[in-house]
């Protein structure tokens, strides 16, 4: 496997800008020859979409929702940082790439990330030009908020709907092309297959999920924008159809997987309830701008909050980090309220939960001013545990929120498959071992709208324009593989549901690869997973047929994925012996159980390379190289 | 806690549909009303039958995916909750909850409960946007927006385009969901360019569509997880005559 990141070098300032001067053109007049995928109609997948178009690409998108806005990033809520420096607090593009390659534990490019922080201001400005409504003053400009890992408060919001609504922007962007002709939307249509043509991606197999009809479309080159894998652990914030089965199946064809076991755990979700959960609910970063986390200083205080004297309370996050307080990044927030609960001073019926407090700017703003800021998160919270938190405080729990590791790409965001670019979550690209708040729109809408339509063409224009199609004997072999993978599935019969091994799945990944790992916990998981795979393969039950809506049928195919996929992901984090980021291994820690990274060893991206079906995969490095950033020990205190 | 829930079937949309009863026990009030599907469906699936066809993601309100009529009412009992915010606590022991599709001409079925409402992007489609290229925009604060003004645009675009608002009319007027995008872009400086011509697409689209007129019911508002308020429908009605009197498209 060759992975040639292809960062421009030297001064980073510019390297940007030096590279767009290289890179190859398609004249205006070629560009309606070249047919692009795009595979996902998210922040990434319908700003491509929609700017690719603008260009003059034919472009086809793929989404498997019944409408382009439903997509997972809708469900974005505090925000999108960007270096306007509104607030004159001294922010800028050098800050906030600072911050971001910090936040990420030296473990992201240097260069990539400069131009993500660099491309930021553009992204506030085409999304306001587009309606989208942010958070204004009433002298009518922009309002920011504060966010994690950041001094400076650089988050442009829309009150805690921010994704919906650069979503809705997104898709209004594409819907104009789509009635000008120049999108082809193909909607309930799933990909199943990735096809290769002399190692070149040349197109997709899809599945069509009203009629289940098999289809091969070619094209010159594919954008794959699918999304992250954090249902790996059953019970995550994602929405129940995020899966791993574009990415996953892209891999299987020869893709890098880079980095699986970066994952992240946010610190502010609804705690479970109880086994028949399906899902988690986040409550957004940013009420840790007017909330503070404390837990009572007594274990098993079972008092009802308003009756533990604010002397008996424990804000441990302002007393072990003072600089940063409630404000700390997601990874240290996470870990410190697991250390809370295991050391048994969690609230809530299951004792897995910590406050989170609004008294305090209640009293000092007034409810209206929360109320305006948080209105709809407050309202969500009350919904879902019939606690009204204006009156008594939320409690929370770490869930699984987002997933940093994702195919390889290089700096033109395309993956070692020449033809085939990978944007936003489904990349791996720029949040190193931890994520930034706010950082996921940021990336996903730089990725589409600014990166992408410059970045393809200096592919396209070394390709002859349908040189390929559907003919291709590799067309015809990938949708062979694909209809006896659907026909394997329905001719199981077993007793099963798919959902019940996905949730034996989530436990055993939750358990040994979530928010502490051990080697010993690890080489455990990689036992257990291949039971429950084989006992999948044998016992799942998939009712009704192929030639249907069949949820049964799509829900099995995307549980295989993740049943083989968990296993790469232990892997990669029984493979990295030490601690950065979201990634924890409890045999390296500080003495004050912060994470230890151990750069000598491991200051690289993890790639992983499938070698088959029943063969360990190969694990390939790209050396990671810091003149800008210095590693240090990350300090928040 | 124990329910019957009395389901809508359909195969397909050209198939025969019926209610048929699913007597469910051992669930609890903190279940969300879909995890209670979700168990009826384990246990449908258990048993070799195919399971109810329901939409669904994101679980928390925000996609716009979800959504059936419960008890005649869509999204539930509640107000301003969608489908998948509905917990068990909100109906009582022994209760038959019966669960069917979105009814509307322009919304067909495609299965038990899952209906299209493609319809809804081609309404955008047809003017639902600003027209401005990738790159073209200058500097977001070079054109201050008043906060009374960004917030009622920021109301408008706060619809998830569930279709709740179709299922409650009694014409099946689609009229909520076209005037809240009309709303949200008329409201802002950068709308101004193309509100005629907007106007004007969206609502001729709708017509096309096969959704019905509008008679000030309000059961749209009623229905709404989001609460878009009907004063949109005024406000598109109004920009409809100015732009049909002036007969301008741009």
């Amino acid at each position: 496997m060759i992975l040639n990141s292809g960062i421009p070098g030297g001064p980073i300032e510019t390297s940007w800008s030096r590279h767009l001067a290289d890179l190859k053109l398609v004249s205006p007049a070629n560009k309606r020859k070249y047919k692009v995928i795009v595979v996902g109609s998210g922040l990434a997948g319908a700003s491509s979409s929609a700017s690719l178009a603008e260009l003059g690409y034919d472009v086809h998108c793929f989404t498997f929702h019944d409408s382009p806005r439903r997509a997972h990033s809708i469900a974005a809520q505090g925000g999108i940082n960007a270096a306007k420096n509104y607030q004159n607090d001294d922010d800028s593009v050098w800050r906030l790439f600072y911050d971001t390659v910090k936040g990420g534990d030296f473990r992201s490019r240097e260069y990539n990330v400069y131009r993500l922080a660099q491309v930021s201001v553009n992204i506030i400005d085409q999304c306001v030009a587009q309606g989208v409504p942010f958070a204004r003053e009433y002298g009518g400009y922009l309002a920011n908020r504060s966010f994690g890992g950041a001094l400076v408060s650089r988050t442009f919001y829309a009150k805690g709907q921010t994704g919906q609504q650069l979503l809705l922007g997104a898709y209004s962007a594409l819907s104009r092309q789509v009635k000008a002709g120049t999108v082809t939307l193909n909607t309930w249509t799933e990909l199943l297959d990735l096809v290769l043509v002399d190692g070149q991606a040349k197109g997709i197999i899809t599945r069509d999920l009203r009629t289940g009809k098999i289809s091969r479309h070619a094209a010159d080159a594919v954008v794959m924008a699918t999304g992250g894998y954090g249902n790996v652990f059953y019970l995550s914030t994602n929405a129940m159809r995020c899966n791993v089965t574009a990415t996953y199946r892209a891999y299987k064809r020869g893709a890098g997987f880079a980095n699986p076991c970066y994952t992240q755990i946010h610190p502010t979700c609804i705690p479970q309830a109880g086994d028949h959960q399906s899902k988690l609910t986040l409550m957004s970063e940013s009420l840790r701008n007017d909330g503070r986390v404390w837990v009572p200083k007594k274990k098993g205080d079972t008092r009802k909050p308003a009756n533990i004297p604010a002397d008996e309370r424990d804000y441990y996050l302002e007393r072990i980090y003072p600089t940063f307080g409630n404000l700390v990044p997601r990874d240290v927030a996470s870990r410190a309220a697991k250390r809370m609960c295991d050391g048994g001073y969690g609230v809530g019926p299951t004792g897995y939960g910590v406050y989170l407090d609004f008294a305090s700017a209640i009293d000092r703003l007034g409810e209206d001013a929360i109320r305006d800021r948080y209105g709809n998160l407050f309202d969500m919270y009350e919904r879902i545990t019939a606690e009204n938190p204006y009156k008594t405080p939320m409690r929370i729990y770490p869930a699984s929120h987002y997933t940093m590791g994702g195919l390889w790409v290089d700096y033109n965001l395309m993956s070692n498959i020449p033809g085939l670019f990978v944007l936003g979550e489904a990349n791996f690209s720029d949040h190193g071992a931890n994520r930034l708040g706010a950082s996921a729109l940021m990336q996903g809408l730089a990725d589409g709208y600014f990166v992408i339509p410059y970045t393809i063409g200096n592919h396209l224009a070394s390709v002859t324009p349908s040189s390929v199609t559907t003919d291709h004997p590799a067309f015809a072999e990938a949708e062979a593989s694909v209809t006896a993978g659907i026909d394997k599935l329905l001719s199981i019969n077993g007793k099963r549901s798919a959902e019940s091994f996905h949730r034996d799945l989530g436990k055993v990944i939750w358990g040994k690869c979530g928010m502490s790992r051990t080697k010993e916990g690890l080489e455990t998981a990689l036992q257990e997973i291949p039971a429950i795979r084989e006992e999948f393969w044998q016992n799942v039950s998939v009712p009704g047929t192929g030639a249907q809506l069949n949820q049964s049928l799509e829900t099995a195919g995307r549980v295989a994925d993740f049943l083989e996929f968990g296993e790469i992901m232990i892997r990669d984090a029984l493979t990295r012996e030490e601690s950065c980021g979201g990634h924890f291994r409890d045999e390296h820690q500080t003495e004050e159980g912060e994470a230890r990274r151990n750069d000598e060893e491991y200051s690289h991206s993890a790639v992983w390379e499938y070698t088959g079906p029943d063969s360990v995969p190969n694990r390939h490095k790209e050396e990671l190289e810091f003149k800008y950033v210095l590693p240090s020990q990350r300090s928040y205190k | 806690m124990k329910v019957t829930f009395k389901i809508w079937r359909q195969a397909g949309g050209n198939d025969k549909g019926g209610f048929q009863n699913y007597p469910l026990d051992s669930l609890t009030e903190e279940m969300s009303l879909l995890e209670a599907i979700d168990i009826l469906n384990e246990q449908l699936v258990h048993d070799g039958q195919e399971a109810v066809a329901f939409d669904h993601d994101c679980r928390e309100g925000i996609c716009g995916t979800c959504g059936c009529m419960v008890n005649g009412h869509a999204h539930g009992p509640g107000s301003k909750t969608t489908l998948c915010q509905l917990h068990m606590r909100s109906f009582t022991d022994g209760q038959t909850i019966t669960l069917e599709p979105f009814r509307a001409t322009a919304f067909p079925i495609v299965r038990d409960l899952v209906v299209d409402r493609s319809a809804f992007d081609r309404i955008i489609q047809a003017g639902g946007y600003i027209t401005v290229r990738t790159g073209a925009a200058q500097d977001a604060n070079s054109t201050p927006i008043g906060k009374d003004d960004a917030d009622i645009a920021f109301d408008a675009a706060a619809c998830i385009g569930c279709g709740a608002c179709v299922a409650a009319c009694p014409n099946a007027s689609a009229n909520l969901f076209t005037s809240a995008k009309i709303a949200h872009l008329g409201m802002l400086p950068q709308g101004q360019p193309e509100r005629n011509s907007r106007v004007l697409g969206m609502v001729e689209q709708m017509d096309d569509e096969g959704f019905g007129s509008c008679t000030n019911h309000g059961e749209c508002h009623a229905a709404c997880p989001k609460g878009i308020k009907l004063e949109f429908i005024a406000r598109m009605n109004r920009e409809m005559v100015t732009a049909s009197i002036t007969r301008r498209k741009g």
